[in-house]
């Protein structure tokens, strides 16, 4: 037995050194998302649909995959970002659509930092309750200023183009997509390195053991707000998009189902894996596109069940069962 | 007199009617080797937990190099340089052994508030890491998970992610509980090979090691300190005989 020259060369110091870097599948979604735009060229509304709800189940695998804050209320956020560039368009004249996302962001973010900092001493069932009281707390917000916010029926949106170029034509939804698309991936690229950074490493470590963090002196109280913070800043570019693309913002936004469904296709892709979001996303929204479109009065049948047998067989979602395939396959060539 | 590292003054806490620690009198000085011993239930993780912040006291105060740190929180205190690992593993049990370390020294050094670097990157932290486990001699173990190790080098991990916070008072709740007798050893090689600098105070039930480590033991009883001494007072003492080796010894 040979004693290594340097610790660094130690196999566990190289696996951790080069945890970060991109591996060779990565590019795969993005050569799909582009390679959608040409095949499927009337289905462009129903893809940024799909974009939109990959970002928000992106911000929720922050807060719930990485940093494990459990929490049925991310939709407080998503409504957020889409009211702030919503209400700023409305009243305030300002429609250039990137400078109203970052508008979004913040005051999602801002709004994440004071919750997370007042709700994240909770945990368990009693977050999941204070989380969902405050998007509800929102929506009813919304309610009540039914005048400027349209409430339920919501109002229309008047953005202007991309770049000064680029028209979001409502009935063509080509520049949508392609926004859409592209914001996804700077918001990625910040959610990836965010996990694959020393911080995103101790939410990890929050995650696997609250309880040990504060012995190795984390203040966990304040690491969990950042993080609740940043996914929520997140959640409310994806609103803001979803404003954007629509040219529409209703009360829905902030709504109980927004929040489960985001849910469900984190947990459908699985959960903790960043890439979970975009499987997730295209699996739930596919399923239940083609569903209702098969059994327009029962669709949610099936999602019952598909939900059934992933909660009962595949804990880690669909990304979980294929890397456990993967495993296999590669245990036998071995 | 020096001012001590590690003091307790008239420390108390209460719950409800039981007074889990009692006007605990405590002093602890650098390079110490102190042992704490006593039955079940007399107090012994209650007075960690007052020393580290996980609890306050009902009165009383705690004091490092001096300065009152009664208020602070657990994690202040960690900055402050008090380390200690658990009665019952607190492991990151998902990740690598290596994983485990590089928490500690990251929150140590400043690294773990950092969004933008990949963790890769900070080869200090990750060489820092690596030294520590080779000196536990878990270099072998470092791409490990957590749960894939024997109990006993589950237990050096403990010790290991302590020692990554380079603390000047470690706290040592039980370091070989749960451990199978063949592998001990390993724990008492790791205690005995403790940097010298460090106040050292040992929670432990396996008296062979508290003699043979300890320059210092204190006996708590029903919260209280019973008796103070070197090991040969404590193993003379009649008092702590009747209490506490007397039951050991029968068991």
């Amino acid at each position: 037995m040979s004693a290594p020259a340097s610790p660094l060369t130690h196999p566990a110091a190289l696996a951790l050194a080069r945890r970060h870097r991109v591996r060779i599948w990565e590019p795969l979604p993005w050569l799909v998302a582009i390679a959608a735009y040409f095949v499927f060229p009337s289905y462009l509304t129903f893809g940024t649909e799909i974009l939109v709800m990959v970002l928000f189940a992106l911000s929720l695998d922050l807060a719930l995959g990485y940093a494990g804050i459990i929490t049925l209320g991310h939709a407080a956020f998503f409504g957020a970002g889409a009211y702030a560039a919503g209400m700023l368009s409305l009243y305030a004249g300002w429609n250039e659509p990137i400078s109203l996302l970052l508008a979004a962001a913040l005051v999602a973010g801002i709004l994440g930092l004071l919750s997370g900092w007042v709700l994240l001493r909770t945990h368990g069932l009693t977050l999941l309750m204070l989380t969902l009281s405050f998007a509800a707390l929102l929506e009813e917000l919304c309610n009540q200023f039914i005048e400027y916010t349209g409430g339920f029926d919501g109002k229309n949106l008047d953005i202007a183009p991309v770049l000064g170029a680029f028209e979001f034509n409502p009935l063509y939804s080509n520049t949508q997509y392609l926004y859409a698309l592209a914001v996804l991936f700077v918001m990625f690229v910040l959610v990836r390195s965010i996990v694959y950074s020393p911080f995103g490493h101790s939410l990890t470590g929050i995650r696997e053991n609250i309880l040990r963090m504060p012995a190795v002196g984390t203040p966990v109280q304040w690491r969990l707000a950042m993080a609740y913070s940043i996914s929520a800043a997140v959640a409310g570019v994806a609103g803001a998009l979803s404003a954007q693309t629509t040219l529409f913002v209703n009360q829905t936004f902030f709504n109980l189902e927004k929040s489960a469904t985001v849910i469900i296709i984190l947990i459908l892709g699985g959960y903790g894996r960043l890439y979970g979001a975009f499987i997730g996303a295209i699996a739930y929204m596919a399923l239940a596109h083609f569903l209702s479109k098969a059994y327009p009065t029962a669709w949610q049948l099936g999602l019952g069940l598909l939900l059934i047998v992933i909660a009962l067989f595949a804990r880690n979602g669909i990304l979980g069962i294929g890397a456990r395939m993967l495993r296999r396959l590669g245990g036998r060539a071995a | 007199m020096a001012t001590p590292l590690l003091e307790t003054r008239a420390l108390s806490r209460n719950f409800g009617a039981l007074a889990a620690a009692r006007e605990i009198a405590f002093t602890l000085e650098a390079g110490a080797r102190r042992a704490l011993i006593g039955p079940n239930g007399a107090g012994k993780t209650t007075f960690i937990n007052l020393l580290t912040g996980v609890l306050r006291p009902s009165f009383g105060s705690v004091l490092l190099k001096g300065r009152d740190i009664t208020r602070f929180s657990q994690a202040e205190r960690v900055k402050l340089g008090i380390a200690r690992t658990f009665q019952i593993n607190r492991l990151f049990r998902g990740l690598s052994v290596l994983e485990n370390v590089y928490m500690a020294v990251s929150e140590r050094v400043g690294a773990a508030r950092s969004m933008f670097l990949p963790a890769g990157r900070r080869t200090d932290v990750i060489e820092e890491s690596m030294h520590l486990l080779e000196a536990l001699k878990l270099e072998n173990d470092a791409r490990h998970r957590i749960s894939e190790l024997p109990y006993g080098r589950q237990r050096l991990v403990e010790i290991a992610i302590a020692l990554g916070l380079k603390p000047e008072v470690l706290l040592l709740d039980e370091p070989a509980a749960g451990v199978p007798s063949a592998e001990s050893h390993i724990i008492l090689d790791a205690v005995a090979a403790l940097p010298a600098e460090i106040g050292v105070l040992i929670i432990e039930h396996d008296m062979d090691l508290v003699f043979r480590f300890a320059q210092r033991i204190t006996v708590l009883v029903s919260g209280a300190v019973f008796a103070e001494g070197t090991p040969k007072e404590i193993a003379a003492n009649p008092d702590v005989r009747a209490v506490y080796l007397g039951q050991a010894t029968r068991e």
